[in-house]
């Protein structure tokens, strides 16, 4: 996993509640047996009109969001069904954080284990950034792991909560598969004590 | 200190705990299928990581088969490789597959149950979020969802890493009335709570109505719990759960199974337990649902109408409204009853089960489908399908003019070429009715199997409780 430690970036804004994972990656593009190049589907179906052309109307088409590495958007993103794909496609586009009210619980999780930092903050202050977004060519902010705190050059700054632990994780890069793999003593011993009938 | 059925599960599968950290959970049973786990393998090839328990984990593929004729050979060439991929997984690692062309092959959230490998007091994962929704919750399980490099975790350690859930009563009040279905339940629960009503939260399904449903009701109430945001739904085992779970393949039996229902019946929640949250449902007040918009916490009752975007509470949720009634073309003040539909969808791991077929069927016979509909039904299992021909359900189902196909997610996902065509309204059991999920530009609406079976012969959405059944 790529470390996430201090990152600025440009803003983008998808000013809506509730985006679900099908539609950050529609199902169509579900097949592939690889982890790369999904960013060439991240909302697809937002993204392109039916004739394949992209979607004027759409925020993430807008030059200015152009090279964006920041998402501000609704409460509740990445609800729906739990592919991971979905932060792989956010991370293969140039996402490195998502900015928002709240998260869907396996997508949050999802992110973390993608290095992509899923930040927390009060509605008004998604709401500041959103619109700060709208109203600045180049808006950009800064989110910083080591401190938890996000900031922009106008003088937003607020402070986030993540767990300890993910953050360690994150900061590090770790592997945790890796860090389970150190207990092999304590799962075999669990394993011993199993019930005969499941084993 | 009195504890919850959830902490009972939890507590008992604790590998290790370190403050600050989230818990080492052992998993008892891993489910695999065809789209979430190719890149967990190739993650354990790359890192040179085994299987830790093959035989606590079993793989069907269910997410891209086709529901045509299985003799054929695979027309979607990427699917094809899919499919494959996982056949060759399971080969190399040494898991059980109940392949595409198996008499046990199924959506994995339905063959979970049927093949007896869910059982009480278990721990369940699957790289999808309805494991914590579909049945295995329904029997006192603790079964959720993960993303693909958790399924990595777990086929290298047998374990996964989870901060603990908060948990939720939905305390039910009385019984569901006649032509009320466990969905409704399910769809009613969302419409109170809302689809992030239970974000972080373990649920915990109880009282008359949840009790007096039966296996497979449990299964469908439980499997839309992730709809209301919630890591996993969850019914105290009973009788009827130990009833359900005899003579099934991989359940225990003879004297392992005295010491298994002795087990089994410590998993319930103990008088005076504490939950972080309760929501009380009056069920005997609840009537078919069905979904106008596009999340499914969008949702009326049948005698209702389309809601006005005007009436909302906030900006966001007058917006949310009206974006939602145009993408489902709809005029607000609609009565529900009026709207039209072209294609009925009786399938997918919410409501493909037996009962399902078989009360869906009960509407249908002796009635032609609307000629302005087109109609199919997926049973939710090879095991479900033979079951539900012996009794000549594929026979009512087909001489009322529906498609009677062969087992998978099929149009719950839309992958091709179950799929709506743009603009397509339809009256669907699965349980999302995101933008484009059954197809581009398609509309989806959420209901009962007896719901999606009148609007299928009326041509329009109908209250199943007035229904003329021709016995
Ligand atoms: S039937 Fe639908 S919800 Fe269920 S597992 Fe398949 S795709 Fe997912």
């Amino acid at each position: 996993m790529i470390p996430f430690r201090i990152h600025s970036g440009r803003v983008a804004l998808l000013d809506r509640a509730n985006v679900d994972t099908d539609q950050i990656v529609p199902k169509q593009f579900l097949k592939r047996i690889e982890r790369t190049g999904f960013g060439a589907f991240l909302f697809h179906d937002w993204r392109y009109l039916p004739d394949g052309e992209p979607n004027p109307s759409f925020s993430l088409n807008h030059p200015r969001y152009r090279g964006a590495s920041i998402l501000v958007t609704g409460k509740n993103f990445g609800c729906g069904s739990s592919r991971e794909h979905a932060p792989w496609a956010l991370v293969d586009f140039g996402f490195r954080a998502i900015i928002a009210p709240s998260f869907a619980d396996i997508f949050a999780n999802n992110c973390l284990k993608n290095g992509l930092l899923p930040v927390v903050l009060g509605d008004t202050q998604v709401a500041k950034l959103g619109a700060r977004a709208r109203e600045n060519e180049d808006y950009e902010v800064t989110v910083n792991l080591e401190e938890c705190t996000v900031t922009d050059s106008q003088g937003f700054s607020s402070v986030f909560a993540i767990e300890e632990f993910q953050r360690q994780c994150l900061l590090d890069g770790l592997d945790d598969i890796g860090l389970t793999l150190h207990l092999e003593a304590e799962i075999a011993a669990y394993e011993i004590k199993r019930p005969a009938w499941i084993r | 200190m009195p504890s919850t059925l959830f902490e009972k599960l939890w507590n008992a599968h604790v590998v290790h705990e370190q403050a600050g950290q989230p818990s080492l959970l052992y998993i008892d049973l891993h489910l695999l299928h065809e789209v979430t786990s190719p890149q967990a393998f190739a993650g354990l090839r790359a890192a040179a990581r085994g299987v830790r328990r093959p035989n606590l984990t079993f793989a069907t593929a269910d997410h891209n088969v086709p529901t045509t004729n299985r003799a054929l050979p695979i027309a979607d060439p990427i699917a094809a490789i899919q499919i494959e991929t996982l056949a060759q997984n399971c080969r190399e690692f040494n898991i059980q597959l109940f392949d595409f062309n198996s008499a046990e092959q199924g959506i994995v959230h339905v063959i979970g149950p049927e093949l007896g490998l869910t059982q009480p007091g278990m721990t369940v994962v699957c790289g999808d979020s309805h494991t914590s929704t579909h049945g295995h919750g329904a029997f006192g399980a603790l079964a959720f969802g993960i993303g693909t490099t958790e399924v990595e975790h777990v086929l290298a350690t047998q374990c996964v890493p989870q901060n603990k859930p908060r948990t939720m009563l939905i305390q039910t009040k009385g019984h569901l009335p006649e032509g009320v279905s466990a969905k409704d339940l399910a769809l009613g629960i969302i419409g109170q709570i809302g689809t992030d009503g239970a974000t972080g939260h373990v649920i915990e399904y109880a009282g008359e109505a949840v009790c007096s449903l039966s296996m497979e009701g449990r299964m469908t109430l439980c499997n839309m719990s992730i709809e209301a945001g919630a890591r996993a739904g969850m019914v105290a085992p009973d009788d009827q759960t130990f009833h359900y779970l005899q003579g099934r393949p991989f359940a225990p039996s003879g004297a392992e199974r005295d010491a298994a229902l002795a087990y089994w019946q410590t998993f319930k929640t103990d008088p005076g337990a504490a939950f972080d949250q309760v929501v009380e449902i009056d069920a005997a007040t609840l009537e078919p649902f069905v979904t106008w918009g596009t999340s499914p916490g969008m949702v009326v009752p049948i005698s209702g109408n389309v809601p006005d975007p005007r009436a909302g509470r906030t900006a966001a949720e007058r917006g949310s409204t009206e974006r939602a009634l145009e993408y489902m073309a709809l005029a607000p003040h609609t009565s529900i009853e009026n709207i039209s539909i072209d294609r009925v969808f009786i399938g997918s791991c919410t409501n493909a089960r037996l009962e399902d077929l078989r009360a869906a069927a009960r509407v249908v016979n002796g009635y032609r489908i609307s000629r302005s509909v087109k109609a199919m039904v997926v049973p939710g299992s090879q095991n479900v399908k033979r079951a539900a021909e012996a009794e000549g359900i594929d026979q009512v189902f087909r001489e009322a003019g529906f498609e009677w196909r062969e087992p998978g997610c099929s149009m719950c996902l839309g992958m091709k070429p179950d799929i709506l065509k743009a603009g397509e309204r339809c009256a669907s059991t699965s349980n999302r009715n995101f933008e484009g999920r059954q197809g581009r530009g398609g509309r989806t609406h959420l209901v009962s199997p007896m719901m999606a079976a009148a609007a299928a012969i009326s041509g329009h959405f109908t209250d199943v409780r007035k229904w003329e059944f021709k016995e």
